[in-house]
């Protein structure tokens, strides 16, 4: 009975110690980026951004693919987004009628969802296949590393259509696509850095006291690379969007839905950049604010994972 | 010093054929049916039939495999549907367009980069550094494509200062290669797609040089040489930046790489007849002997760069060892 309680106790207490540890660590983290201006504009984009991609189809005030049509019964379309703006096409139309502030607003979804979630599988694959080369050395290191210098031997982009061209263009594929490229660079960094957080002393009493190679790996070794782990799952969500935009802007995005990059080519491809600047900046700027953002923060984290970088 | 060429060259060759190996899965064992895509519409039986045995599709995977070795390092690369001839006979002037385009690109790029890098390294803590700063950010934030189409807009359709796209006025014969490409004509055709490009991949080597030379601003031996009273710009350039510069160099194959996969991009909005463009062409249109070969010359290019990249880092550093 008494040991009941006891055990419940200790994990009470050791709950609340790591939970205290956390609010730490998130309080170091936020102070940083409070302090930093530039990365606060960043959270504050990418908070504006969250919110339409979470609210994105209600606030639109219409339906992305609606061609919409004058008093005359005419197609909506446009020399000026002046014209449009007593119709209810703020930022004027498209060649097909269709208003495209709701498009920007309906595609914010793909680029924050292909951004998380590949960066996500990335860094996931990435950290592991560090964690582990870098810890068992020898052989297992020998072996992965090469299969990184393959995944650097290939060309990105034309990797990614190719890929996304035989498996189809829908948007799971297009993220484990990018997901599958993008663990190169994590993979690499982390791996070094957990080389020399091997030689720490820490990780030789861990050793000394019986703790198994997953724990030495995973609950010692791994917090502390967790910094520069995080720095490049900002990379890689940046990067990840990029590649969903170029990869939109060439013509292989999922055709079901509507992106920025998809925007683009079909105003590129209509040969509406000749003159139509309201349909070509809106989802331009949207897309360079969203990836800027995520850099900015980025740098933020860089400053933490060196700290030599803040004199 | 030797043993690690020896050990590099090695691993080259490993993470060549594995290359090798992994565009043949993916070009030929692909979910779907392998040889659909050899086949075009209209084909009746007999001559489906004759065209499998003509390309070895019918032949067992091991067998097509040690012909398909075989080919790409003879540098047979096959024929293309498209254009009804061997892919051969396209491919080599796509692959100069592009190195004459990708190249000067990434070459100006890396000198910018470098000389900003180390200035916003110099002043940093400054107004100018925070400009640079943000600059850069947003230079790395704007994707190939929306560069092009600013630049585009502005200054094809806008303003009419340059051709929209092509990579030299329609109707005009080059007789010789300067003339193709040494003539004002082709520079003026060039212009936005090399800007594009330069801004895109400055970035990178700009944001590097600032960190590493923040870092080597910091060690002892400059402050040294500023207490041997070195004026400014023989610490800056002379002990500074050359120091710094050492980081830059491990990632010059990795830009290299996402330059070329860049160019697809750059080529497609700018109409430049190069590689890049060819492979978003030839893959909309299947026609896969294409693609396969642009993806063939890319990655060879990628992996090539990668291993002169190590190899000049040890010469560069001789602290470097490995065993």
């Amino acid at each position: 009975m008494s040991t009941d309680i006891r055990d419940r106790l200790d994990a009470t207490v050791e709950g609340n110690r790591r939970l205290a540890k956390l609010s730490k660590d998130a309080g170091y983290v936020w102070g940083i980026i409070r302090g930093d201006t530039l990365a606060t504009i960043g959270v504050v984009i990418i908070l504006g951004f969250l919110f339409l991609a979470l609210f994105g189809p209600m606030l639109a005030p219409h339906d992305p693919g609606d061609n919409l049509r004058g008093e005359d019964g005419q197609l909506l379309r446009t020399d000026s987004p002046t014209e449009t703006f007593s119709e209810g096409a703020y930022l004027g139309t498209t060649n097909y009628g269709e208003d495209v502030l709701s498009q920007v607003i309906v595609s914010v979804r793909v680029s924050v969802f292909v951004g998380l979630l590949a960066a996500l599988i990335a860094v996931f694959i990435g950290a592991n296949v560090a964690l582990i080369s870098a810890y068992y050395g020898g052989r297992v290191d020998d072996v992965l590393m090469r299969i990184v210098d393959i995944a650097y031997g290939l060309p990105f982009l034309p990797f990614v259509i190719v890929l996304v061209f035989i498996f189809g263009s829908n948007i799971w594929n297009i993220v484990f696509v990018i997901a599958a490229v993008l663990w190169r660079d994590s993979a690499r960094v982390v791996r070094s850095e957990v080389l020399t957080q091997k030689q720490r002393p820490y990780v030789k009493s861990a050793r000394a006291i019986g703790a198994s190679d997953l724990r030495i790996m995973y609950k010692h070794i791994f917090p502390n690379v967790l910094p520069l782990v995080g720095l490049y799952a900002a990379f890689a969500v940046a990067y990840a969007i990029i590649y969903e935009a170029s990869l939109a802007f060439l013509g292989f995005g999922d055709p079901e839905l509507y992106s920025w990059g998809q925007m683009l080519f079909q105003a590129y491809h209509s040969g509406a950049i000749r003159f139509a600047w309201w349909w070509v900046l809106p989802p331009g700027i949207c897309l360079m604010l969203l990836v800027m953002a995520v850099f900015f923060i980025g740098r933020s984290l860089e400053e933490i994972t060196n700290p030599e970088l803040r004199h | 010093m030797k043993k690690y060429v020896t050990r590099r060259i090695l691993q080259l060759l490993v993470t060549y054929f594995a290359f090798l190996t992994l565009l043949f899965v993916v070009f030929r064992i692909a979910p779907g049916d392998p040889t659909s895509m050899y086949l075009l519409e209209g084909m009746g039986p007999e001559q489906r039939q004759a065209t499998l045995e003509r390309l070895g599709v019918d032949r067992p995977l091991h067998e097509q495999y040690v012909n398909y070795l075989l080919q790409l390092l003879s540098l047979d690369l096959g024929e293309s549907f498209r254009y009804g001839t061997a892919v051969e006979n396209v491919i080599w002037v796509r692959f100069w367009n592009t190195v004459l385009l990708m190249g000067p690109a990434f070459l100006i790029a890396y000198v910018l980069g470098i000389g900003i890098g180390a200035f916003m390294g110099w002043v940093r803590g400054s107004a100018k550094e925070r400009f640079g700063v943000i600059m850069t950010l947003v230079a790395r934030s704007s994707p190939e494509f929306w560069i092009g189409l600013l630049l585009l807009m502005t200054f094809s359709f806008y303003l009419g200062w340059f051709p929209s796209g092509g990579m030299r006025e329609t109707g005009y014969e080059a007789a010789t290669f300067w003339d193709r490409y040494l003539s004002l004509n082709f520079l003026h055709h060039m212009f936005l797609p090399l800007l594009t490009g330069v801004i895109f991949y400055m970035a990178t080597p700009a944001l590097l040089m600032r960190s590493s030379m923040i870092q080597v601003l910091n060690s002892d031996f400059i402050e040294i040489k500023k207490a041997e009273g070195h004026p400014e710009y023989i610490i800056l350039y002379k002990y500074a930046a050359r120091n710094s510069i050492l980081p830059i160099t491990t990632v010059v194959a990795i830009v290299v790489g996402v330059a070329l996969g860049g160019s697809l991009v750059i080529e497609t909005v700018f109409s430049w007849p190069g590689m890049g463009r060819e492979m978003v062409d030839s893959v909309m249109h299947n026609d896969y002997a294409m693609a396969q070969s642009v993806f063939f010359l890319m990655g060879s290019v990628v992996i090539f760069m990668n291993f002169v990249a190590d190899i000049v880092y040890v010469f560069l550093d001789p602290r470097v060892r490995y065993e």
